[in-house]
């Protein structure tokens, strides 16, 4: 720990760190003592995630790979470029593609929006396996983490949904037949698929099953990219996001990172 | 220590502060080994934010994300690849039937990974990394997550081209190439000929795999294990573990002896 005694300068960031506007914004003190490390932590909305102490072992990059954090990270990246892509985009047959080109080569930075978009999905998608990966490994969802774990594999489909609707939104060759691909299995679900084991003998048609909900018809077209566009934009999100905090609750809950008891 | 703390802190916290300490040095000696996290856990978050942050931007700098013609219903490509992280899964339609590679195989693999924390009783392992104390966990996980999610995600983006075809990756994408469909159902390959023959022999086979489950069960169910285990959890971790098991079964069938299908249900469905 930092030796709280050694000598202060009493140069202009002191001054600003002392001075009354400052302390208005942050209530506990400047200087490096424990109780302002602990209040550093506690008295801030954003940083009160954490506890004010950890186990030693959890801040080790060894243990965490800071998977999970790096996931989130990634999940905010796609959250604030998305809002910006969305400026500029319209989810219709007629624009849609149209206006991802105008993204690419008219907008200010809409080409570097739309990368860091995309890559930061893949990346996220990417993590969040490194991140369950690495909790599997360290038996983290062993008690009492087990419904933690749960709460993760929901976070990890919903990561996948996410990925999988934002695909389709550019309406190039690549989207739809990548969601056809990918649709197409849902005709043959067990019974609410027209192609499907008893799908058929239930009166489940091609106009009226899974799929044709999902696409909102019996192919990809205009009425798909719309659903797609609202799952992608605001259901999966916000139930993504609604998980999360559950999940960060959770993990201070159950008692901060898991280790060695 | 006090003189440097109240020229921040208004002085009457100094009482305040002294009781804080003191119960901190009280859960310490409970919960010792633990360390504040400013600075040290954001400072460690914060780097690795900075590396990712910068890593991402200098990428989506260098590598432009894909567009590719307008899309265009009446044209489709060969071939038309899922998303690559769904690629493992269109592998699957390579040797089942879209509703066992699209619909049950998911559903297990979800349903499956939620069970783990509810079937493991294992209480070794619990937050470091281990392999001695729990092999059958740690070998279990990395064969269905590095060899059939990873490897199968590998095997699509990489090794299939046209036609859905296996192609080195330096090899070119030849859209004639024939690739000779000789693979026979399971029972005819045994000899079976007629109808009924057919389907009871395939019955048998699928039957006989799952019956694995609940003959070990009968065999075993004494050991203290398994006593601990109890049936339910048995049963579940049993089945998954046959489903998974079963899948690479399929698959070395397949490949190997060119068995389209093991059971053929006409007009219901084929495993
Ligand atoms: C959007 C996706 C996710 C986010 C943002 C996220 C975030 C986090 C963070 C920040 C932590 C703290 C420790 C660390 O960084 O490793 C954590 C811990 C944990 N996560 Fe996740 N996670 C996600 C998905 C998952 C998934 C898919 C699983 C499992 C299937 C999971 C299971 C857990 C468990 C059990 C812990 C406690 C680990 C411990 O105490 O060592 N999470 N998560």
């Amino acid at each position: 720990m930092a030796d709280p005694q050694r000598p202060q300068k009493q140069g202009l960031l002191e001054k600003l760190f002392t001075s009354d506007a400052w302390r208005s914004v942050f209530r506990h003190g400047y200087a490096d003592t424990p109780r302002n490390r602990v209040l550093q932590v506690s008295a801030n909305v954003w940083l009160h995630l954490h506890p004010s102490k950890v186990r030693r072992h959890g801040v080790r990059y060894r243990h965490t790979w800071c998977a999970g954090g790096l996931t989130f990270l990634l999940y905010l990246v796609t959250v604030v470029t998305g809002v910006i892509l969305m400026f500029y985009y319209r989810p219709t047959q007629e624009y849609a593609y149209l206006d991802i080109k105008d993204l690419d080569f008219q907008v200010p930075f809409g080409m570097l929006m739309r990368n860091m978009h995309r890559w930061a999905a893949h990346g996220m998608v990417i993590f969040i396996w490194l991140h369950m990966f690495r909790v599997f490994m360290t038996g983290s969802y062993k008690p009492p983490r087990e419904f933690n774990w749960v709460v993760g594999v929901n976070l990890l489909v919903l990561t996948l949904l996410l990925s999988f609707t934002g695909y389709l939104l550019p309406w190039d060759q690549l989207s739809i037949w990548a969601v056809t691909v990918g649709t197409n299995m849902a005709r043959a679900t067990p019974l609410l698929g027209h192609e499907g084991p008893f799908g058929p003998e239930l009166g489940v048609t091609p106009r009226y099953d899974v799929r044709a909900l999902l696409l909102g018809g019996t192919m990809v077209g205009p009425p798909a990219l719309m659903r797609f566009y609202v799952l992608h934009c605001i259901f999966i999100p916000i139930a993504a996001s609604v998980l999360m905090i559950l999940h960060f609750w959770r993990i201070r809950k159950d008692g901060g990172i898991s280790g060695p008891l | 220590m006090a003189e440097t703390a109240l020229k921040a802190d208004p002085p009457n916290q100094e009482q305040l502060k002294v009781d804080a300490g003191q119960r901190r040095a009280a859960a310490d000696l409970k919960l010792p080994d633990k360390i504040h996290c400013w600075p040290y856990l954001v400072r460690a978050e914060f780097i690795a934010g900075c590396i990712m942050t910068i890593g991402l931007l200098v990428w989506s700098l260098v590598v432009d994300a894909p567009l590719e013609e307008p899309a265009n219903p009446s044209k489709t490509p060969n071939p038309s690849k899922a998303p690559w992280y769904f690629l493992g899964l269109q592998e699957m339609l390579v040797y089942f039937d879209p509703w066992i590679a699209g619909v049950v195989l998911p559903g297990l693999i979800i349903a499956g990974l939620m069970v783990i924390p509810y079937v493991d009783i294992n209480p070794n392992g619990n937050g470091y990394y281990t392999f001695r104390e729990r092999p059958f966990a740690v070998s279990t996980f990395l064969f269905g997550f590095l060899v059939l999610w990873v490897g199968f995600i590998v095997l699509g983006v990489f090794f299939r081209g046209p036609g859905w075809n296996l192609f080195w990756p330096w090899e070119y994408w030849d859209p004639h190439k024939v690739v000779p469909m000789t693979n026979r159902d399971l029972p005819y390959l045994l000899g079976a000929r007629g109808e009924a023959a057919t389907f009871l022999i395939g019955m048998a086979a699928v039957g006989g795999w799952f019956a694995v489950g609940p003959l070990v069960w009968v065999w075993k169910r004494k050991k203290p294990f398994m006593q601990k285990l109890g049936l339910t959890r048995y049963t579940i971790v049993s089945f998954l573990y046959l489903c998974m098991l079963g899948t690479v079964v399929k698959i070395v069938l397949r490949l190997v002896f060119g068995v389209k299908y093991v059971w053929v249900w006409p007009n219901v469905f084929n495993i």
